[in-house]
């Protein structure tokens, strides 16, 4: 396959990853025999990587590596988490390929989770360390929304400050079954542990106040 | 294949540095960043408050009549315009609401969703508009259930189905084409003639599975757990008819987001604000630029212009006029 980042890409992708701190690791689940853009989406992270010798990325085989499947709480593919420079799993997860415009929630993640301070305001840090139920939060994407990148990035981040709190994009042509499931068919979709919806790419403070009904 | 936006966020430290702004922007689309552009270009200390940047630039794909741009994508251009912001290093708080603004003679007080507030001796509200609602029975029951707002976000559920458009502007024209790679059907519906420009209309020409409907009011929204299609009626026939659908993307025009200063200020039948030639509302001090005024043609150019009008005035204004301290 042909490169999926040319030149130009390229150097904006190293300026945006400029301000890393630490190094972090991607661990990218596919299948053998492959499956639909498990072949680009291996290829984008190994590009990334290249990029920046602080970004380490691990693959690994959804039929074969059943501790981490089980570890990461990997149910298809494709699927990669990130974890810190120590390796651990913040709750940071992207199902399907981070292109289009989820291109700025995949750098963002990468440059938060490598120690940047996401620079939020102490009302927001003292509300979110009081989540002490365990989260999930599913952000339903397209690739061409330009909304929902910025939902995407608000979940990573509550994920990676609170460590009850996991949070996924998932690009909604890939995974239609999820999708079909719940009822996607405007992004960005927001559902949180399954059964409370949000529409639309909200503050911070927004997300706080749903997550604070549970 | 990649959409490029990344950018720092603004800690909202580096905006607690400053007691008193000279000119607090609120909004990020073209009237908000011009409006900064040009105060930061005055030497004010000009600080932007956003949720999104680029405001309704993002819902559209194509820019065609921006002058010394031709066929630019809208979040391209609006990228652009940060890109020139961001050289004179304006501050730029982003991923917040503005929650309220407190008039506090001369000065304002601005509450954001951070739980900070911030004071400022001048402000511009540039927060544009929203999609209007068709306001049927139906409508708001099927949203995300097939009916959108936004083709860019969500054309991609419509691979292969019938899919209304609403509207007869060039935003509904462009949301037509939008849908084009992934609708195997689209019957665009408009209650009176086609306002859009001639040159997109043209557009419309080459695309064979489309049907114009004119004259044609919906009437309903129908459906069970999605929609199912829309009730119109035929203004030449006076009769109603039912056109199965499996989408509606809803392009009327936009409704004023003005909840902010609707009651502090004049506002217009449509909740627009009311401002002078100098962009200034009824308080002195307090501007407003872009799709929330009442200036009838809502164009990235003319927003722009607004925002770039309200800096100078503001500039004025505090050299001349402001009593404050």
């Amino acid at each position: 396959m042909a490169n999926l980042l040319n030149e130009e890409v390229s150097k904006q992708i190293k300026e945006a990853l400029a301000p890393m701190q630490n190094e972090i690791t991607m661990v990218l689940f596919t299948k053998e025999g492959g499956c639909n853009t498990c072949e680009e989406t291996e290829q984008l992270l190994s590009e990334i990587k290249e990029l920046n010798d602080k970004i380490l990325v691990e693959v690994k085989d959804f039929d074969k590596d059943k501790e981490d499947v089980k570890k990461y709480k990997i149910t298809d593919v494709p699927t990669f988490v990130m974890l810190d420079d120590k390796k651990q799993y913040k709750g940071v997860r992207f199902q399907g390929i981070p292109a289009g415009h989820e291109i700025n929630s995949f750098l963002s993640a990468i440059v938060f989770m490598s120690g940047l301070d996401l620079g939020l305001d102490s009302k927001v840090l003292d509300r979110l360390a009081k989540i002490d139920k365990p989260v999930d939060i599913k952000v339903f994407v397209t690739l061409s929304c330009p909304h929902c990148p910025g939902a995407v990035a608000t979940a990573h981040s509550l994920a990676m400050l609170n460590e009850n709190i996991e949070a996924s994009m998932i690009e909604a042509q890939t995974f239609q079954e999820l999708s079909v499931k719940h009822k996607v068919s405007g992004v960005p979709k927001i559902v949180i542990n399954d059964e409370y919806e949000l529409v639309g790419n909200h503050p911070i403070d927004a997300f706080l106040t749903e997550l604070e009904k549970i | 294949m990649f959409n490029f936006s990344v950018e720092k966020q603004t800690q909202s430290s580096e905006f607690d540095n400053i007691k008193k702004w000279d000119f607090l922007v609120v909004g990020g689309g073209p009237a908000g960043l011009n409006a900064a552009l040009y105060a930061k270009r005055k030497g004010l200390k000009v600080g932007i408050i956003v949720n999104e940047i680029g405001g309704q630039l993002n819902n559209t794909t194509w820019v065609d009549n921006y002058l010394g741009f031709n066929m630019i994508e809208g979040e391209n251009l609006s990228h652009t315009f940060l890109d020139h912001v961001k050289q004179l290093e304006v501050p730029i708080l982003k991923g917040v609401y503005v929650q309220n603004i407190d008039y506090l003679k001369p000065d304002f007080s601005v509450s954001v969703s951070n739980g900070k507030e911030y004071m400022t001796k001048t402000l511009l509200v540039a927060t544009g508009g929203e999609p209007r609602k068709l306001g049927v029975s139906g409508e708001k029951e099927f949203i995300n259930k097939g009916v959108t707002y936004c083709a860019t976000c969500d054309a991609p559920f419509f691979k292969e189905k019938h899919v209304v458009v609403a509207g007869g502007g060039n935003s509904a024209v462009e949301g037509v084409i939008d849908l084009v790679p992934w609708a195997s059907k689209i019957t665009l519906v408009h209650r009176s003639q086609f306002r859009a420009d001639k040159i997109l209309l043209d557009k419309l020409n080459d695309i064979e599975k489309l049907d114009i409907h004119l004259e044609t009011q919906i009437l309903a929204v129908v459906g069970n757990e999605r929609m199912t299609g829309i009730e119109v009626l035929d203004k030449h026939t006076n009769k109603t008819k039912l056109i199965e659908a499996d989408g509606l993307l809803v392009e009327i025009g936009t409704v004023p987001n003005s909840g902010l200063v609707k009651d502090m200020v004049m506002t217009n039948e449509r909740g627009e604000v009311k401002v002078d030639l100098n962009q200034m509302t009824s308080i002195p001090g307090l501007y407003a630029a872009g799709d929330i005024t009442e200036q009838p043609f809502k164009q990235i150019i003319i927003s722009a212009a607004e925002g770039a009008k309200a800096a100078l005035a503001v500039n004025q204004y505090l050299n001349q006029n402001y009593k404050g301290e």
